[in-house]
């Protein structure tokens, strides 16, 4: 077995953004779900960030990849909170019932 | 095969594997543990990468906050996830067949990415290989190297990623903050300008008759 490059661990990055992705395809109806699976890919991107950054020797990969974590947990609360909100107001989270802008 | 490939290998089949029982899983709360466990894959391969700092900062956040979060969510929250579930397998092959296509498509562009030699990198890029393991024994640990980095070169964007959290910490409160009717609570302002006529009335009583 080869040893462990840089193309194992962006083979399994890609992998897990697909994951991710097809998460939102398959879980259109669960919020929660599709939230999670935003999280699922921005893991992904922060995992190429760091395999880049280490074998490039170049640091600049780990600083963003902290920028992308960020980014991330601010996404997860706001989201969680527009959730809890939601549900606040029409006691269920059904995302084919969040149309009541377009009424 | 080294420990080191043993342990990639047991990281990353773990870390997938998880992945697709999050999106696939019935039971919401499953998906978070599950999503707890890919975290927890995904900062093993960062130790394995050498960014130390990284993956403990992930295990602290991720499995400390955001998935307590969502755990507190999922719980908090009295929907019928069975009636959501509703649709996986009508959307199953799209999804599936989007994926693959993904997957291909980066694999693709990865296997043709050349990676220039070190001393050639190195040679191009002086400063940036400190702390990395071009840089010899003593170079500084990798939470040293970021250290050094993060708080002078890329100090604005630290401060950016602290006003973000700010926001995002002040949205969330607005967004779920609310005045709920029928509670009683202490109004200092009102106690304290309370007057004497709101609340004493004084009475003359004849002697021997009633109010």
């Amino acid at each position: 077995m080869a040893a462990i490059g840089l193309g194992h661990y962006l083979s399994v990055a890609a992998i897990l953004f697909a994951i991710g992705m097809a998460g939102i395809f398959v879980n259109r109806k669960n919020v929660i779900i599709i939230l999670m699976s935003i999280e699922l890919m921005l893991l992904a991107v922060n995992v190429n960030l760091v395999a880049f950054s280490q074998f490039l020797g170049d640091l600049t990969g780990q600083v963003f990849a902290f920028m992308v974590l960020t980014v991330a947990a601010a996404e997860a609360a706001v989201g969680l909170a527009i959730l809890v909100a939601f549900f606040r107001n029409r006691g269920d989270i059904a995302v084919d019932d969040a149309n009541l802008m377009k009424n | 095969m080294t420990i080191v490939a043993f342990a990639f290998w047991v990281f990353a089949l773990s870390a997938v594997a998880s992945g697709l029982m999050v999106i696939a899983s019935r039971n919401p709360v499953h998906s978070v543990l599950f999503l707890i466990l890919a975290f927890i894959s995904a900062a093993g391969l960062f130790v394995l990468m050498g960014a130390e700092y990284l993956a403990m900062v992930l295990v602290v956040v991720y499995v400390g906050a955001v998935a307590v979060l969502f755990l507190f969510v999922v719980m908090m929250l009295d929907v019928d996830f069975v009636e959501l579930k509703q649709g996986f397998l009508q959307y199953l092959p799209f999804g599936v067949a989007i994926a693959g296509l993904v997957v291909v498509e980066l694999i693709l562009a990865f296997a043709a990415w050349k990676m220039p030699s070190d001393e050639a990198f190195a040679a191009a890029h002086p400063v940036a290989t400190q702390g990395s393991p071009l840089a010899g024994p003593d170079a500084p640990t990798n939470i040293e190297a970021l250290g050094l980095i993060l708080y002078t070169d890329y100090v604005h964007y630290f401060q950016i990623a602290g006003m973000i959290l700010l926001v995002a910490m002040i949205g969330a409160i607005v967004l779920t903050f609310r005045t709920r009717e029928g509670v009683k609570k202490q109004d200092p302002v009102e106690q304290v300008g309370r007057k004497r006529e709101a609340s004493v009335e004084l009475k003359k009583v004849p002697t021997g008759q009633g109010i």
